[in-house]
């Protein structure tokens, strides 16, 4: 799950980090009265939304005036961000953080990931702050200083005021440095982070350590024991179409193509759309109906695949095990009835009870395509497709 | 032979009441000899008690005890899990086969961390077992989709191992073990560790070898097939349109940083000199043009 920058700052400030002052803002009137109750005279305009690149997106923006801040917030506010992360649609911007200005003298990374090889979180940071650190970690990966953090020990105060050095802060402000990276960490493990980066986390004129950025990412797996995490979800951010799958406790996830894949298990959902790829065609989403493929699920699948207007066929691809291919194809009939589907639909089925299931599939007087094993199915989906 | 478990490994099963803990174990007594394999149960609540004659103690550890049991399975709920893997570690079982999906990574790099130094192996979490056809199935899969024999399955996913099982079964070619080692980025035995027992293992022909996006674990198989390996590999890998920093069902198949991507995967693969193929419909076929 993925919260918003201002959100993201909040939980900073729980640890002990030190962020700008800031306030969230809805409207153009309440970023106006953010910027007069900061005070000063130079606040950021931030548009928040989920995706990276958002000033090159021209999502952040500096004001030195009230009426500077009331003309950026109105711009920003409503706007659909491009930005590398967005894909070619944007985003629509609907929140905005207003901030009060830094004094920048250097701009540094850091990063927070489970670093899958050694089991442990990795603490990444680099002097290169403000750059896109994918860059930084093929062009110069000697500037990118790694630590593998001890589960029982934490961050410790010399591994943190190693790599405070190590990325160029200066000997003045290494104990902040420490409380800022020591405090990363302790908000990471805490609140079962999956990723969290600061880019940049700065130093200002006067020798501040300051995250200038956050961002949070959390491993939904834990999300049952931070109430307080998942009251910071955003609907807006997220594709209604998944949101709407998880609530069935349907794993599915958009894509371009125009055929509609419902698998049960992960691998195997996605083997079905590499192989509708090898065969020609894209896939229109990730769809895992899981375990248990009941008449309710398979249902709920097809309303949701049915609801992309590029959806022009759908392949299903149960490999039954110990379910019953008997009981799924009653499954896809109903459901295939309740959503009076006007596409071509081909099914694989494998398992127990396969030729009753053929048979139920025969009998429905649906016009269901029945398939061999994956590539059949592939092959006889990309075909009707075509033909529509 | 086979690897990891055959008819002589005696099993204790924690979380034996519980209704997923019920239906497996039904199921997998059920199989070949699993009556005879499945001795102990574990529920603090119900100790003295028994599951459908099953005896059932209070710990782990007295379950050993009393049965002799070298091997755990594990149908704990997710926020109960790791504490269950670190409980059978402690009891010093020799393998633990950790069903459970939905474990928090940060449960799992603790549990980890204290497995350091210690000799049980743990497959899982979030994976279908391990079976070693017509002796003993520990898990979730289908048991009658497998036959005897002498290849081995390694997957991260659950029913595309059984689509690779499927595959070669119907092509005649039988098991000797199918090992799913669980679609979790923090897990136990990864690819490398059982491609290592496969190649020990004197009953072992070749191995099927599947993977999916996310993390560098079928590389770094792939690097040690080249060095050691003297048995034929073939692999798949899912993900090919698989869109980057989407979580892919499995919490670990994600490509993330432009890491993990099943095209660089099938890249070393193919370099390291493992055949792979582009369509699983072809798995099975695959394999058997290799021996």
């Amino acid at each position: 799950m993925k919260i918003h920058e201002y959100q993201g700052k909040e939980i900073f400030r729980k640890f002990g980090m030190a962020t700008p002052r800031g306030v969230p803002a809805f409207t153009v009137d309440e970023a106006v009265a953010a910027a007069r109750s900061l005070g000063g005279d130079v606040w950021v305009v931030k548009a928040q939304i989920h995706a990276g690149g958002r000033g090159k997106g021209g999502g952040v923006k500096v004001a030195r005036s009230h009426d500077e801040v009331r003309e950026l917030a109105g711009r920003i506010l409503g706007m659909q961000l491009v930005t590398h992360q967005t894909g070619p649609a944007g985003q629509k911007v609907r929140r905005l953080l207003v901030e009060e200005g830094a004094d920048i003298r250097k701009e540094l990374y850091v990063g927070m990931v489970v670093d899958r090889s050694t089991q442990r979180v990795c603490l990444m940071a680099s002097s290169e702050g403000g750059m896109d650190i994918e860059e930084v970690a093929a062009k110069t990966p000697e500037k990118i200083h790694k630590v593998f953090i001890d589960p029982t020990k934490g961050l410790t105060d010399a591994e943190a005021d190693d790599v405070a050095r190590k990325i160029g802060i200066p000997e003045a402000s290494v104990a902040q440095g420490r409380a800022m990276l020591q405090g990363l960490y302790r908000a990471f493990d805490e609140t079962d982070a999956s990723l969290a980066e600061i880019n940049p986390l700065i130093v200002t004129g006067d020798g501040r350590v300051i995250a200038l950025d956050a961002k949070l990412n959390f491993d939904s797996n834990a999300l049952y024991r931070h109430p307080e995490i998942v009251a910071m979800r955003d609907l807006d951010e997220e594709d209604p179409a998944e949101v709407e799958a998880s609530k069935s406790d349907l794993s599915y996830i958009s894509l371009d193509g125009n055929i509609g894949c419902l698998v049960n298990g992960a691998g195997l959902a996605m083997a079905t759309m590499d192989t509708i790829k090898l065969f020609g065609a894209e896939p229109a989403n990730f769809l895992d109906v899981g375990g248990g493929a009941t008449t309710e699920k398979v249902t709920e699948a097809f309303k949701i695949m049915l609801r992309n207007p590029k959806v022009k066929g759908i392949l299903v691809n149960i490999f039954g095990g110990i379910m019953q291919c008997d009981t799924i194809a009653n499954g896809i009939v109903a459901a295939a009835r309740e959503t009076h589907l006007s596409v071509p639909l081909v099914v694989r089925m494998k398992g127990t009870n396969e030729d009753i299931g053929r048979k139920i599939l025969k009998d429905s007087g649906l016009p269901i395509i029945a398939a061999d094993n994956m590539a059949d199915a592939a092959q006889k989906i990309v075909a009707a497709v075509k033909q529509v | 032979m086979s690897i990891l478990i055959n008819r002589d490994t005696r099993v204790i099963t924690q979380g034996i009441t519980g209704k997923t803990g019920q239906f497996h174990t039904r199921m997998c007594r059920d199989y070949a000899d699993g009556r005879n394999c499945y001795v102990a149960g574990v529920n603090p609540k119900k100790a003295g008690e028994d599951f459908e004659g099953i005896p059932i103690y209070a710990t782990v550890k007295e379950a050993k005890e009393a049965t002799g049991a070298t091997v755990s399975v594990i149908y704990v709920p997710p926020p109960f899990a790791a504490a269950a893997i670190d409980e059978a570690v402690d009891a010093g079982l020799d393998l633990v086969v950790c069903i459970t999906e939905g474990i928090p990574v940060r449960d799992m790099i603790r549990t980890r961390y204290r497995m350091q130094g210690k000799k049980t192996l743990l497959l899982g979490p979030n994976c279908p077992g391990v079976i070693t056809p017509d002796e003993l199935k520990i898990g979730i899969m289908p048991g009658h989709i497998h036959k005897k024999g002498r290849i081995g399955v390694i997957s991260r996913s659950g029913t595309l191992t059984y689509e690779a099982v499927g595959q070669l079964t119907e092509i005649g070619l039988g098991q000797s073990t199918a090992v799913g080692i669980g679609g979790d980025p923090v897990n136990g035995l990864k690819h490398i560790d059982v491609l290592r027992l496969f190649n020990d293992d004197p009953d072992t022909d070749a191995v099927v070898m599947i993977g999916e996006i996310g993390g560098t674990d079928e590389e770094n198989a792939a690097r040690w097939v080249k060095e050691h390996m003297t048995k034929p590999v073939v692999g798949f890998i899912a993900g090919v349109t698989a869109p980057p920093g989407k979580r892919m069902g499995h919490a670990g198949a994600i490509i993330s940083g432009g890491k993990g991507t099943a095209q660089e995967k099938l890249q070393v693969m193919e370099a390291c000199g493992i055949k792979v193929t582009r369509n699983p419909a072809e798995m099975g076929k695959l394999l058997k043009s290799v021996i």
